[in-house]
């Protein structure tokens, strides 16, 4: 190849890497459930086999549940979850206006404790506010992602997205080279997936 | 109580072969592991299930530390006749949970 040639190959390379990392158009975007092997598939589409629902269960009993100095339950205010809370989740993060911020459903349902409820915080991960959040979320089951379409979410949308595309750490990598540039291929046998916000841990499989 | 999953068929025919499936959630933590500080994390697990069928014992399992948490047990029956399924999980520090459900044969 002349010199010439080359020149042109790294100016294409550097023109067209940029455009990888655009926006996933709306008919493209998949689920993590997707990228999930058959068997996990099964267990999940089996509400009874499905380890998860364990947690739906016992969020079911903590919605209905006294807690804290106000001796309020989640029903107390919100009372059939099935209606009151249906969609919810797939609005989250969610701007809150109290703290200038984005919180995501677990602050949210923490923000209810501490406020409403006045109850501790339940520790990040823990298995109540796994099932809480389990719980809640099921109530949104099968509605699209509709988070971030707040206008005041704008600055946080983009601080995340510098932050997805920044290369960083001791391989020098961003999320978007992986989960954008390399997506539909495999990391160690697992599914690299494309910023697949439903449907995780899709590396179950 | 613990929350279980169960799923035995509402009906069957008189002589089907069903099957039955079971999910009970437990931490199973082996007695192997070790904090950070070094001691020994105490085992809990379930050591026991059974399905009784109308009273008539059909299934019966022993459990170990090498069965992983949320044990999924399942296991196939003949459908003779209508009526309940009772299941009962026993354990390490006085664990114990039961689950029910019903069958039409027709």
């Amino acid at each position: 190849m002349s010199p010439t040639g080359t020149i042109v190959v790294a100016a294409l390379l550097i023109a067209v890497s940029p455009a990888r990392t655009a926006e996933i158009p709306q008919a493209e975007r998949r689920s993590g459930y997707s990228f999930m092997a058959p068997d996990t598939q099964a267990i999940q589409d089996d509400d009874t086999t499905n380890p998860g629902m364990l947690w739906v269960l016992d969020g079911e009993k903590l919605w209905n549940n006294k807690a804290g100095a106000a001796g309020k339950a989640c029903a107390d205010c919100h009372h059939e979850a099935r209606a009151s809370i249906k969609g919810v989740a797939a609005r989250y993060p969610a701007f809150d206006k109290a703290l200038g911020r984005p919180v995501n459903l677990e602050q949210r349902i923490n923000l209810c404790r501490t406020g409403q409820q006045q109850a501790a915080p339940l520790p990040y991960e823990s298995r109540d506010l796994l099932a809480l959040t389990a719980f809640v979320a099921q109530q949104s089951r099968g509605l699209p992602i509709d988070a971030a379409t707040d206008p005041q979410l704008e600055p946080f949308v983009a601080k995340g997205r510098e932050l997805f595309m920044q290369r960083q750490g001791q391989l020098n990598l961003g999320c978007a080279n992986c989960h954008d540039d390399n997506w539909d291929k495999r990391l160690a046998g697992s599914a690299m997936t494309r910023r697949a916000a439903n449907g995780s841990p899709a590396s179950a499989a | 109580m613990a929350s279980a999953l169960i799923n035995v068929p509402k009906k069957a025919k008189r002589g089907e072969t069903i099957e039955i499936k079971t999910l009970m959630s437990h931490i199973m933590e082996t007695g192997y592991r070790h904090t950070a500080e070094g001691e020994v994390v105490p085992r809990d697990i379930i050591t026991t299930f059974s399905c009784r069928y109308n009273g008539a014992e059909i299934f019966r399992a022993e459990l170990f530390p090498a069965i992983s948490a949320n044990p999924f047990i399942t296991f196939f029956t003949v459908a003779n006749e209508s009526g309940k399924f009772e299941f009962e999980w026993t354990g390490d520090r006085g664990f114990a949970a039961t689950a029910s459900a019903s069958i039409t044969v027709e």
